[in-house]
């Protein structure tokens, strides 16, 4: 006999007594099994694999023309690397709000080195760049963003559609 | 001591009398703008003010068509009638809806509504009044987009941020002239050869005759007035010896639907 118990409901001679066993533990460990199978699957592949991280491409047609000493962005390589999502926004409120009341003309873009440019991605970045799915693509898939800026822009421009 | 009801009424009644009660009060005692009015702005604060003149007398069916040719092709703007590939065909009943148009034609009674009478002039009647964004001086677009994506520069035209456009469509339900159109599918597969340098439009935004921003910032002329051959005159209004104003001059000239007090700037010779 098991000792007296209280509850809310009152002073109870014994415990009820219950079996202790796992109740459907065949269903339960098996669906846990499948779930756990499946979570892992999809990342199953990649274990203990390195991805290189992409190599920038430079070898586009107006690239290779131009002099080595000529070769060379709008920004030194390392800052264009690390900010050129923030200079195209930069760009892209200037050019559109051009004289709206208090802007300033900003379809220009003067360099450090005091050259001007015309801002524009598709006039002036993919005229030298226009390997997109090689110079943008690449490294957008590796860090997994996906900017949505082809959705309207093209990836060609005017100058590089008069070259061909 | 507690008020009656009587008395409570009577005070009450008194007061709105007096006209103490809400905000009908303030603006009775210190009278301002309600925001919604729509009241002319002052004259254009900027140096340069673009403007358009069409002279009604040169321009005919086939160089309407041209002009808008030309505005269509370098503006990337979509022709839903004509898909580059036939699997992207539209059933007829959508097409009407679909259509973007930045620049397009419409006879007098369209035009000018209201206007027109059964006995006018049946020359004029009949012409192909060349239709755009009137980029006016109190644009109700500009009004109401929550976004503030239609925005009205210093120069006068009424330019859009497609960035920002989130397609609520309120400034198509603003403008009185009908120049806005809605992109409501991916207008890509309709725009027959892409126009390098100038983008597309996404579905989803509104799009609308910008005056050819782009290309008054090359000192070009907008696309339309380049292929016109002079039956569309275009320049600045603030200075004297511009040619609109000398056009203007010259030329009685009329507007549309000038009694909604927009200040359209696009004038028609007639």
């Amino acid at each position: 006999m098991g000792e007296k118990y209280k509850n809310e409901f009152g002073v109870f001679a014994e415990r009820p007594q219950v079996e202790k066993k796992y109740y459907n533990a065949k269903y339960i460990f098996t669906g846990l099994a499948v779930f756990l199978i499946l979570l892992i699957l999809p990342l199953a592949p990649n274990l203990g694999k390195t991805v290189p991280p992409p190599q920038r491409q430079l070898d586009t047609p107006v690239i290779q023309k131009m002099a080595e000493k000529d070769r060379q962005c709008i920004m030194p390589t390392d800052w264009m690397r690390a900010n050129h999502m923030q200079m195209l926004v930069d760009w892209r409120d200037k050019v559109v709000r051009t004289n709206e009341k208090g802007a300033p003309n900003g379809r220009d873009f003067v360099s450090p080195d005091g050259k001007k440019y015309l801002a524009s991605l598709t006039n002036t970045c993919m005229d030298c760049h226009s390997n997109k799915e090689k110079f943008c693509d690449q490294c957008h898939n590796y860090v997994a963003v996906a900017p949505n800026c082809w959705g309207c822009h093209l990836q060609e421009g005017k100058k590089l559609a008069e070259a061909k | 001591m507690g008020m009656d009801r009587r008395e409570f009424i009577r005070i009450a009644g008194l007061s709105t009398l007096l006209g103490l009660g809400g905000k009908g009060a303030f603006e009775l005692l210190r009278p301002g703008q309600v925001e919604a009015a729509m009241a002319a702005k002052p004259e254009a604060q900027g140096v340069v003010r673009w403007a358009m003149v069409v002279n009604m007398q040169k321009l005919d069916e086939a160089t309407a068509k041209k002009c808008i040719e030309a505005c269509h092709r370098v503006h990337n703007v979509p022709d839903f009638k004509k898909p580059k590939d036939a699997k992207d065909t539209l059933p007829p009943e959508v097409l009407n809806r679909y259509e973007v148009k930045w620049l397009w034609t419409e006879h007098f009674h369209n035009a000018f509504p209201g206007e027109d009478h059964p006995n006018m002039l049946e020359k004029v009647a009949h012409l192909p009044f060349l239709l755009l964004c009137n980029h006016c001086d109190n644009p109700p677009c500009v009004r109401v987009c929550p976004t503030k994506a239609t925005f009205r520069r210093e120069d006068g035209i009424v330019n859009m941020d497609m960035h920002r456009c989130i397609g609520c469509r309120f400034c198509m339900a603003g403008c009185p002239f009908g120049a806005r159109s809605f992109n409501w599918r991916d207008p890509r597969p309709y725009v027959a050869d892409t126009f390098p340098g100038y983008p597309t439009r996404e579905i989803g935004v509104v799009e609308k005759c910008t005056f050819c921003a782009e290309r008054l910032a090359q000192n070009m002329l907008p696309a339309c007035v380049e292929a016109s051959g002079g039956a569309l005159v275009f320049g600045d209004l603030n200075d004297e010896k511009s040619r609109v104003r000398d056009t203007l001059k010259r030329y009685f000239t009329i507007r549309r639907k000038v009694h909604l007090g927009t200040n359209p700037q696009v004038y028609y010779i007639v």
